[in-house]
């Protein structure tokens, strides 16, 4: 893995660079929250807040879009629009949402011969080049330590930034991140072993920094014996069924589909849903198999630390810390798993 | 349905509408032919599996397939008028073009059982996705044992392919029991619900395979009755329900447990779920 270091005061120059080449998402302040967006000005990019508010999940599995359109009547004809396949850099992203990404590219992408694979996540995915940035001051829900993840994961990305104080310690992971490098003028220099150093250090103090931490060992298995206990009744209580849990999580990839059409033309939209609604289940007969909050809840928390374990054998969790940053009513995962080790079976 | 684009479907045109029931529950059957040679001539399915179809401007709702894979021109699905799609669906007329896309899921294990002797129990529409399985066993009559049809429905007007049941009767190497709810003058044949019927009927289990579709009430006791006339839980079938959206495994919402009924299903031998730990 190639080591470089990046001058602080060069990033504009480079980032400059690559949105003169390529198209270039980055983290942008918007209505006071973190955001991912188009960047045009390298002076719009906001390395201060930790994580955006909506996981850049969005980038890749979009929260609305057009699947084909069609035409209606005795002429109807279907089409599938055009998916932009031209190389994209998404620079900012933070280790644990990039981490997302790899535990629902099975879902989209297939996991074996036969599946179905999702032509738009696909595409996407493939064009971006992430260049993610190290958390070196971790927030107070942030535990993606539990899944033997780092601030400082180089893993998930194809080039990572962490910052040493001055410099950026650049890290050159994928063949894909290499391409990129070379493609830009000289402006990175190579690492001193001081400054791999530093960069060892401030990865460990961030690490030392997260305070949370949820305690997976034996969930799937307990989970497996709890499925009837009272337990989830009182799990549920304070949930209002708002969603924001689902909607912000870098894991959840359910989704509708709608029609949207005028009188002869229209498309098949899909928006991202979650299993937190009453009728996201809900049959035409009127039988809904998950009628209260507590079967909504225990879907939730069963898909991330049973379901995905079982069919993708990972956790469906980065540990980013937004379901508990966001939750209106507190609801606290890290508490919900504590709490479901407790209980008797 | 392009290689491409899973989520699109192929254009299918109805070439006839044939009405099963009428009134508030009304039942049609739609036989679909693809627009284009090329999906005609690939598409190709098993008994159990299903279809999205699409009213363009409505949405997409997923259906058993009612035909049966040895009808090589067309295919079919037998839809109970009920939510959003289905209405929709019951304004198309002969002629009319529609999407389609599938076909999806498992499907009955119908080479498995050769040389077996098949029960159908099925129940109001439940009957749609038997339709297909009993179909095929008729054209491959020789492949299967001993075939018995017990189907029910709560009035004679609510019974779905009362001539086609018509015809079948002329055959000697089948048997037909039809039931309603209620008593109805004129109806010369058994008046109960389906599991009575079984009951009354008390088939033998030995070398057979018991297939229930139809309401969940209906067939909690069937499957009940059938284990007390000793059938063992790996020869009873049936298929489950939850409501789908991409039918292919992406979306989430079909879930009972870590089982996509999508993907996973819809077919499920009865000792495949009796454990299953899930909202159904």
């Amino acid at each position: 893995m190639e080591q470089l270091t990046l001058p602080k005061e060069k990033l504009p120059e480079l980032l400059g660079e690559i949105g003169s080449k390529f198209e270039l998402i980055g983290p942008k302040e918007e209505n006071g929250f973190l955001a991912f967006r188009k960047i045009n000005d390298p002076k719009e990019v906001n390395l201060d807040i930790l994580l955006s508010r909506v996981p850049p999940k969005s980038l890749i599995f979009q929260q609305t879009e057009t699947l084909f359109t069609y035409t209606k009547g005795k002429d109807s004809k279907v089409q599938t629009p055009k998916i932009d396949e031209s190389v994209r850099v998404i620079f900012g992203i933070r280790p644990c949402d990039a981490r997302g990404y790899d535990i629902i590219d099975p879902v989209f992408m297939g996991k074996k011969e036969g599946d179905y694979i999702d032509p738009f996540y696909t595409k996407r995915r493939n064009r971006s080049i992430l260049i993610g940035l190290s958390c070196n001051e971790p927030d107070t829900n942030c535990f993606c330590t539990s899944f033997d993840d780092s601030p400082a994961n180089t893993k998930h990305v194809d080039i990572l930034f962490t910052d040493i104080g001055d410099k950026y310690f650049v890290e050159v992971v994928t063949e894909k991140g290499e391409d990129l490098i070379k493609n830009l003028s000289k402006i990175f220099s190579k690492a001193t072993e001081k400054e791999g150093n530093i960069r060892k250090e401030t990865e460990k103090t961030a690490i030392e920094a997260i305070s949370r931490k949820m305690n997976t060992e034996g969930t799937v298995e307990k989970l497996n014996k709890m499925f009837d206990h009272e337990f989830w009744i009182e799990a549920a209580r304070s949930c209002i069924g708002c969603g924001i849990c689902t909607y912000l999580c870098p894991t959840c990839h359910c989704f509708d589909m709608q029609d949207e059409s005028t009188l002869k033309l229209g498309g098949r939209v899909r928006v991202w849903d979650s299993c937190m609604y009453e009728e996201y289940t809900h049959h035409a007969s009127g039988h809904n198999p998950r009628p209260s909050r507590m079967n909504r809840v225990r879907n939730r928390v069963y898909h991330k630390f049973n379901y995905f374990p079982k069919n993708d054998g990972i956790f469906g969790c980065t540990g980013c810390g937004r379901c508990i940053d966001y939750c209106p009513v507190n609801i606290d995962i890290i508490e919900v798993i504590d709490k479901v080790k407790e209980v008797n079976v | 349905m392009t290689d491409e684009n899973p989520y699109q479907p192929w254009i299918a045109k109805i070439i006839s509408v044939k009405e099963e029931a009428s009134g508030e529950r009304a039942i049609k059957t739609f036989r679909l032919e693809f627009q284009d040679e090329e999906v005609r001539k690939k598409f190709s399915f098993l008994p159990g599996q299903c279809i999205m179809i699409s009213v363009f401007g409505t949405g997409e709702s997923i259906f058993a397939i009612s035909s049966s894979p040895t009808q090589k021109d067309y295919i079919e699905v037998s839809v109970m008028r009920y939510g959003k799609l289905t209405k929709a669906l019951h304004l198309k007329e002969e002629g009319d073009l529609v999407g389609a896309r599938g076909p999806y899921g498992n499907s009955f294990k119908v080479d498995e059982w050769k040389g077996k002797n098949v029960l159908f129990l099925g129940g109001g529409i439940g009957q749609a996705p038997l339709r297909s399985v009993i179909d095929y066993c008729i054209d491959n009559r020789k492949d299967y044992g001993k075939i018995d049809i017990v189907y029910g429905a709560r009035t004679s007007r609510d019974l779905c392919y009362k001539d086609e049941f018509a015809e079948m009767s002329k055959k000697d190497d089948l048997s037909i029991h039809l039931s309603i709810d209620v008593e109805e003058e004129g109806w010369n044949q058994f008046v109960g619900f389906v599991p009575d019927n079984l009951k009354r009927l008390n088939p033998s289990p030995e070398n057979t395979i018991a297939i229930t579709c139809g309401p969940p009430i209906m067939i909690k006791f069937v499957i009940q009755n059938l284990l007390e006339l000793g059938f063992k839980e790996d020869q009873v079938y049936t298929t489950l329900e939850m409501r789908m959206k991409c039918g292919i495994g992406i979306c989430g919402r079909c879930n009972i447990g870590n089982l996509y009924v999508c993907k996973d299903g819809p077919v499920f031998s009865y000792d495949q779920i009796k454990d299953i730990q899930g909202d159904m």
